[in-house]
């Protein structure tokens, strides 16, 4: 009986199943969804998979917002009399079939007409008709069957998102052009002076000058904006030689057209074009389901409950809070200013904000700060400043926010073309010079094919297949990296820090210890069995810790919230919780977590909670310790330091008390001293740091929920690879090194055929696109094994 | 051999309407999302239970 598991969303069903209809549940809500789609012949549902549901949240007044006319306004995309639409963010959407109930929605509610999945944005756009129906009973239907939409400040923004499509249309372009530019040239690769080839050759090449021209002033144009950009700059940046050796492949095949020397290049020409810029879309790898740009607005409510002087409440724009107004905050709704509390027990959950999962006592006349989850029931507070000038949303007015990382930093490529271009120039124009002394007439052709030939194609691919293919290879390991340049940052690294609460410890599992008199048998079983009634995190996790029991029913049981569980069972009166609640009023103040216990009104003792460190994480620092300073920067008291330095290697350094300003000034002042700072945390108090670190990684438990703006996401259960990760980008650089050899030794024999005056369009035809295809397979194998090693 | 026009002609015309078509495509949004369609189009045949259809609503207060 113990095993089964709820037929709706997977969970364990626990020792008293819901049964219905022959199938077990987990609790009401899961057995309510099935019966909703049992009555509406949606079952079909279970079949495509099997228990595919969440288990529906409690809803009460949490969507009363979106009656609000202007926030509808913001969140709808379209809006008319008969017609709305509005697309909504779904974190749970997981399998095929939560896509097939999503799109059978108007089965639910005949008023809406249409909903279309996009499973890898997670998202569902719903058309309904706002005569008959609204937005708030959208929200809470999809709400009740376990697929709730998530709505944060970040949806305030109007009009819709552009979606660039301009690479693919250039690529097509080019790809259109390339393909009959190769048809229409093909001709005269080998037949030279056959008779009919004489006769239409003009129209050929006239047409594969037609083809060219978009290539050219189309597909090419960011090649030419870049080098502009690089040459008034006074840098020598890879666009640059392409640059130059397009404009003078378009030039020169011109010419011969139009004064009848050749056939012209305009083959080579768009095929270059179309590598190039198959290796930008190749190194364009995004996780549409994943955010690297988020800030403190994707946490925070869109909209939130004042009460007016006069008792009433109302819903407003969380931009629209005032100091002084006064607010209430329900249960598991998020605190959007900092602010007093007036009313109600205040039991704060800053995990958001510090990674720390224990919710934090505040009694009235508290401050709150913003980013707190409140966990026990309602409170009213009131807002000491409005939500910009709020401490932790403060932090985003900080400069570095505003900052491109890339800004500043020379790629391996650019790095490679500064020398590259000024040995080609030299190269072309010392063989030109050769030649106008020897034969006048080649002398510009040669100065030309020299700069044809040594188009820096195939260092143009390195980088980007390299990487592109790393980026890849890294999100199916489960290490979601922003784009190309991460990695190579990432390989440039010498100093690794780690936030401590919820990067190397983890928010799942704890340890606890327990001080005093030894509880009985009857005793440890009533407080086994107590602890299993509460939804307490603290219960919750004392109570996986703790040894099996047998089942027993409580003669009575009493959970106050905020202070503790009472039970009764035969004469064994027991109470769990805080300090004062039990009656020990002779505590002392203590670091760390604790929960006490009383039995019959004698106290017995206390459970200490200790973090748990993530699996890995000493073998972790001894594999970076080598090569890496390593730095713990925490924003806890010193309460774990003793136990930290037992665990990692001596040279770490710890650091505790850190404010997120801190933290991110702390990054500052060694990068000033010539660190690349690695920086790995989790909450948003680690934003600052994550920013201003040369790679801010994110290590998140379940990445579909929302972490801080960062480089990379790193799933948690990944954690302790993390060190092959970095050293894989290094051999990635190695590998790119590499395949700029290959491509020199390319260079130099189409060099020959340059310098000696004797390159023919059909040598240029073959030279270019076998060494970026060489190239491209190079470093594919070298990085799948590389991918391979990781695994 | 003058056909030659004729056959270039039809050649570029036809590469043309493809790469037109091609476009369309990509300002439709077609390659917007490369994943869903291919799931959707699996569920029509599941859908044939019609039974007396009855929704319910849950009304909002």
């Amino acid at each position: 009986m113990g095993n089964n598991s709820c037929f709706h969303c997977g969970d364990d069903c626990g020792n008293h199943p819901i049964t219905f209809q022959d199938k077990s549940f987990c609790c009401n809500g899961c057995k309510t969804v099935y019966e909703i789609f049992n009555e509406n012949d949606l079952t079909c549902y279970y079949d495509l998979q099997n228990s595919p549901g969440a288990i529906p949240k409690e809803i009460e007044g949490k969507y009363d917002f979106l009656s609000q006319e202007n926030i509808v306004e913001k969140l709808t995309e379209f809006r008319s009399d008969e017609v709305e639409i509005a697309t909504l963010y779904i974190p749970h959407i997981h399998c095929s079939s939560c896509i097939w109930v999503l799109e059978n929605l108007k089965k639910l509610n005949p008023n809406i007409s249409d909903s279309q999945v996009n499973f890898g944005k997670k998202t569902v756009r719903v058309t309904y008709n706002p005569q008959a129906t609204n937005l708030k009973t959208i929200v809470i239907l999809l709400s009740s069957i376990g697929y709730e939409p998530y709505i944060s400040l970040d949806d305030f923004k109007t009009g819709k998102q552009k979606i660039n499509r301009t690479l693919i249309y250039k690529l097509g372009v080019a790809c259109f052009a390339f393909g009959n530019i190769m048809f229409l040239s093909f001709p005269e690769y080998f037949e030279i002076n056959e008779f009919w080839l004489e006769q239409y050759k003009h129209m050929f090449r006239w047409l594969m000058f037609t083809l060219s021209i978009p290539v050219v002033f189309y597909a090419a144009q960011d090649y030419f904006i870049s080098a502009y950009k690089g040459l008034k700059a006074k840098l020598l940046n890879i666009d640059v030689p392409i640059t130059l050796g397009v404009s003078v492949l378009f030039i020169r095949s011109t010419v011969e057209i139009v004064f009848d020397i050749g056939s012209g290049f305009f083959d080579s020409l768009s095929g270059l074009v179309f590598f190039l810029l198959l290796g930008k879309f190749f190194q364009q790898k995004t996780y549409d389901f994943l955010s690297f740009e988020r800030d403190y607005k994707s946490y925070f409510p869109i909209a939130i409950t004042k009460i007016e002087k006069d008792g009433s409440e109302n819903a407003i724009q969380v931009y629209d809070i005032e100091k002084g107004d006064r607010l209430l905050i329900r249960n598991e709704e998020l605190i959007p200013v900092d602010g007093i509390l007036i009313n109600g027990k205040g039991k704060i959950d800053y995990s958001f904000v510090t990674g720390e999962s224990q919710p934090v006592t505040k009694q009235s006349g508290d401050k709150l700060f913003a980013g707190g989850k409140q966990t026990a029931g309602v409170i009213e507070l009131e807002a000491l400043k409005s939500i910009e000038q709020s401490y932790l949303t403060q932090l985003w007015s900080n400069d570095v926010f505003n900052k491109n990382k890339e800004d500043g930093f020379t790629n391996i490529t650019n790095n490679i073309s500064k020398h590259f271009t000024i040995a080609i120039l030299t190269i072309a124009v010392i063989a030109t010079i050769y030649w106008l002394f020897t034969d006048t007439s080649k002398a510009m052709n040669v100065f030309t094919a020299v700069l044809i030939i040594a188009c820096p194609c195939a260092i143009a691919l390195s980088a980007p297949f390299t990487f592109g293919n790393l980026l890849r290879i890294f999100g199916k390991l489960k290490f979601y990296v922003k784009n190309a340049s991460v990695i190579e940052q990432l390989a440039h690294i010498n100093t690794v820090i780690f936030d401590k609460t919820g990067t190397i410890t983890s928010n799942k599992q704890s340890n606890a210890e327990y001080e005093g008199i030894s509880l009985s048998d009857s005793e440890s079983l009533v407080l086994k069995n107590s602890l299993r009634g509460s939804n307490h995190p603290l219960s919750r996790t004392l109570y996986n810790i703790l040894d099996e029991h047998n089942i027993i029913t409580l003669d009575r049981f009493e959970e106050h919230i905020g202070k503790g569980i009472e039970a009764k069972h035969d004469n064994i009166n027991l109470k769990v919780g805080s300090a004062s609640f039990v009656g020990n009023a002779e505590q002392t103040s203590n670091l760390n977590t604790t929960v006490h216990v009383s039995s019959n009104d004698v106290y017995k003792g206390k459970f200490t909670f200790y973090n748990s460190y993530r699996k890995g994480v000493a073998k972790l620092f001894n594999q970076f310790k080598k090569h890496f300073d390593l730095v713990i920067l925490s924003g806890d008291n010193e309460g774990e330091r003793e136990n930290l330095k037992k665990l990692l290697p001596g040279k770490t350094k710890l650091i505790f008390n850190q404010r997120p300003d801190d933290k991110l000034e702390f990054i500052k002042f060694h990068q000033s001293e010539g660190a690349k700072v690695l920086m790995i945390g989790d909450g948003l108090n680690d934003a600052g740091a994550l920013a201003q670190s040369n790679v801010g990684i994110a290590i998140s438990e379940d990445v579909n929920v929302f972490s801080p703006a960062c480089d990379a996401i790193l799933d948690a259960t990944k954690f302790k690879q993390l060190y092959r990760y970095v050293m894989a980008s290094k051999s990635a650089i190695k590998i790119i090194k590499w395949s700029f050899v290959l491509s020199f030794i390319y260079n130099v024999i189409g060099l020959y055929f340059a310098v000696t005056g004797q390159l023919a369009p059909v040598v240029a035809a073959i030279l270019m696109p076998l060494s970026s295809i060489s190239i491209v397979v190079f470093t594919t194998i070298c990085t799948n094994f590389i991918g391979r090693r990781l695994k | 051999m003058s056909v030659i026009y004729i056959v270039l002609t039809v050649s570029v015309i036809v590469g043309v309407a493809f790469f037109i078509v091609f476009l369309m495509a990509v300002k439709s949004g077609q390659y917007d999302d490369s994943y869903t369609p291919s799931v959707r189009m699996l569920f029509e045949d599941e859908l044939v239970k019609e039974k007396t259809k009855q929704s319910i609503n849950i009304e909002s207060d």
